[in-house]
């Protein structure tokens, strides 16, 4: 049978050349290069499981009057999104289940591109030749965040509504084209007619296309240039090591995305996430507090609750205060990350094409700046918390808000010299170990115990 | 023994696989639901996996890096190509001019019709719901009475014919009389100790939604921005740098509470083209 498929293609398109080589394809056995596969199954899952909840929902912010079966809110006047969402989650068989899991798979695939970019970032992959993977990846990123954003504001409960008003207000504050892009995407003064809309195409359609773009090309460049690995007997950097695509690493590959889709189903099973008929509908005058958004959105929403109050008036215009932390900050933040590996290779001046990858302890600096990095994001993540810390541990909020002022800003530096120092220790001690004259290699033998094995020559 | 552990794992799939359909047949709990399929995919997954790493032999095997870059005829007979085609298009460079004229205009063209997603402006940033003599009506629609509110509360009051208008909300405070330090000009706005702001705070637009009355302070739930009742509401600590437009009360003949004009300035956050 798949003789004869293989055959009949062949015949057709001249395919058994390339199948060949496809089917032994090296893929390296590491647990750090599933990540990216993660974030891959997440977002098949999330294309499934969305497109069924799709089928139930009404993108529209016309007012209607809640008839469902959820009681208290039996007469309350709702848009007929958010009556759609408790009608596919209260009335609708598995409807709870699948946007619960949805959601899930929605915080666990920002997730994984967050911590395959380290991966990706610690190790330098992202040099010369990967360099272009990295920009899509970073995109990748992007997209994620805004296809999260756009989601959870989809049910317009009181929670998300709370979450649109203080981005519309972000994207007020742009200097020169604020109002116009603010405008642009929610169509019209803030809460217009149209957000709904909006907001579902851009949810359903715009992102994911660009998303299933952005990964398509993602992967066939990693198809291209076949995957980096880590050093190790008989790895060189001109060629790759590790289980062939057929049948060992299929296998594998689809055993994981079983196993992701179950941990979303289980998640969205037994755990309760964004129960928006507890949160109740938007109205425009009532907010709750404490308010948090997703996990994903929580630097940003720090970096605007320590961000600084100042609000310029140059000839007749404002720029108001959410620019900086709101505007500036991401801006920033997402302008290095995007530049790094041009950067890198400005001060290393290493053009050189890389096939084995780094241990985080071989470039301290590098290590430095990323673990900087990414302490600014946790810290303004933390930040983003602080009304609900100063409840938990009794301290004045003001207080706690001057406390993070200060981490922000000196915390990354710290933690930047301490991954510096660490990272130069680690490294003398592993080049010791190499260097040491009397060291005997134990390896594991097929029978289960240990025999002295003599010294791969990639290692000295 | 191996292989009957991967036996069994896909037969406890097949099983969740079944329970699950019996369990949508009968509208069982979401959580019971969830757990056969939660079960039939980490099983199924498991076994895959297991069959992986124990039934299948155990193989490596090495590609070689050459698809890249690659050799150097190939790169200077397609740099040669692209330059004769180049050079052919070049010879004819003024038609060259009018081609990238005219893409340069469509392109330019295409773009108009984004500027229909953003409407006009209008008056939406700059001004309210609220006109000169609006009464004060809570979000029900009921309208204020001078002696409904006691010293030390608050209420959300919209202008009458707009109740729930998100520009417009604003929050009337009763505090003792003489505690408000008006500055020339609203001496008269706040009549028996009745003083209005719009409830839009001035640094990301979240209702300001919390209120100290002890202190007289209003505290926004979003970014914790703390504004100054008796003070004009000006920002005591957090990002906020404006303080909440006061909305000029007056009480008319029956005791009703009403605006005596709109805000005198754009409510909420900032915004380039305000002043």
């Amino acid at each position: 049978m798949i003789r004869r498929l293989v055959l009949a293609a062949d015949d057709r398109l001249g395919s058994s050349h390339f199948l060949k080589a496809a089917l032994r394809k090296a893929f390296p056995d590491h647990w750090s290069f599933m990540l990216g596969e993660i974030a891959l199954y997440c977002f098949i899952f999330l294309i499934l499981s969305g497109t069924f909840l799709g089928f139930f929902f009404d993108a529209s912010g016309a007012h209607v009057r809640y008839q469902g079966s959820y009681e208290a809110l039996h007469g309350a006047e709702v848009s007929a999104a958010y009556a759609s969402v408790i009608r596919l989650s209260l009335e609708t068989r598995t409807g709870l289940l699948i946007r619960q899991a949805h959601h899930w798979a929605a915080l666990i695939f920002v997730a994984a591109i967050a911590v395959h970019m380290c991966r990706v970032f610690f190790t330098g992959a992202f040099r010369r030749p990967r360099e272009i993977n990295w920009v899509v990846g970073l995109t990748l990123l992007l997209l994620a965040l805004g296809a999260g954003f756009t989601g959870y504001s989809l049910p317009d409960d009181l929670l998300s509504g709370t979450g649109l008003r203080i981005a519309y207000s972000v994207l007020l504050s742009v200097p020169f084209v604020g109002g116009y892009l603010a405008f642009m995407f929610f169509g019209g003064n803030f809460p217009a007619a149209q957000t709904s809309s909006r907001l579902f195409i851009t949810h359903i359609l715009f992102l994911p296309a660009l998303l299933a773009a952005a990964m398509t090309i993602h992967l066939a460049i990693i198809w291209r240039q076949k995957h980096s690995q880590f050093r190790g007997p008989g790895r060189t950097e001109h060629n790759v090591v590790g289980s062939p695509l057929w049948p060992n690493y299929a296998l594998k590959s689809i055993g994981l995305m079983f196993a992701v889709f179950a941990v979303m189903i289980g998640l969205g099973a037994f755990f309760e996430i964004n129960p928006i008929w507890s949160y109740g509908p938007y109205y425009p005058a009532n907010v709750s507090s404490p308010a948090q958004p997703d996990w994903y959105i929580g630097w940003l929403e720090g970096a605007l609750r320590l961000g600084p109050n100042w609000e310029l008036h140059v000839f007749n215009h404002t720029v108001p205060s959410p620019f900086w932390a709101g505007v500036l900050v991401p801006l920033f933040f997402f302008s290095l990350l995007y530049l790094w590996p041009f950067i890198e290779r400005r001060i290393t001046h290493d053009g050189d094409a890389h096939q084995l990858l780094d241990h985080p302890s071989d470039v301290p600096a590098r290590t430095a700046v990323g673990a900087a990095v990414l302490s600014f994001a946790i810290i303004l993540t933390f930040a983003g918390a602080d009304d609900v810390m100063a409840k938990l541990f009794s301290i004045p909020l003001e207080r706690l808000v001057a406390i993070f002022q200060v981490l922000v800003l000196v915390l990354p530096a710290v933690v930047g010299l301490l991954a510096f120092e660490i990272a130069r220790e680690v490294r003398a001690r592993r080049q010791a170990l190499r260097n040491a004259e009397s060291r005997i290699i134990y390896a594991r033998t097929e029978a289960g115990g240990f025999a002295q094995r003599p010294e791969p020559e990639a290692d000295k | 023994m191996k292989l009957f552990a991967i036996a069994v794992t896909f037969s406890i799939s097949l099983i969740a696989s079944v329970f699950f359909m019996i369990a949508y047949a009968l509208n069982l709990s979401t959580q019971l639901q969830g757990l056969g399929l939660f079960v039939a995919l980490g099983a199924l997954g498991a076994g895959i996996v297991l069959w992986a790493l124990y039934a299948l032999p155990q193989r490596q095997t090495v590609n070689a890096i050459e698809d890249y870059p690659s050799d150097e005829s190939d790169r200077a007979g397609a740099e040669e190509t692209l330059n004769r085609g180049t050079g052919e298009l070049e010879r004819r460079s003024f038609i060259m001019r009018f081609f990238f004229g005219a893409i340069g205009a469509l392109g330019l063209a295409a773009l108009f019709p984004f500027r229909s997603l953003a409407p006009r402006f209008g008056r939406g940033l700059y001004h309210t719901k609220w006109t000169s003599g609006s009464r004060l009506v809570r979000e029900d629609g009921t309208p204020v009475k001078v002696a409904e509110l006691a010293v030390g509360s608050v209420v959300t009051v919209f202008p009458d014919g707009a109740a729930g208008d998100e520009s417009s909300q604003t929050l009337l405070l009763r505090v003792p009389p003489g505690t408000i330090q008006a500055t020339k000009g609203r001496a008269d706005w706040a009549p028996r100790g009745y003083v209005a702001f719009s409830k839009v705070c001035t640094h990301a637009g979240c209702p300001v939604g919390l209120y100290r009355a002890s202190s007289f302070e209003l505290l926004c739930p979003c970014h914790q921005s703390v504004f100054d009742v008796v003070n004009e509401a000006r920002p005591i600590s957090g990002p906020a740098s404006r303080a909440l437009p006061q909305l000029p009360l007056a009480i008319d003949s029956e005791g009703y509470l009403r605006a005596q004009n709109d805000f005198s300035e754009p409510i909420g956050p900032g915004f380039w083209q305000r002043s």
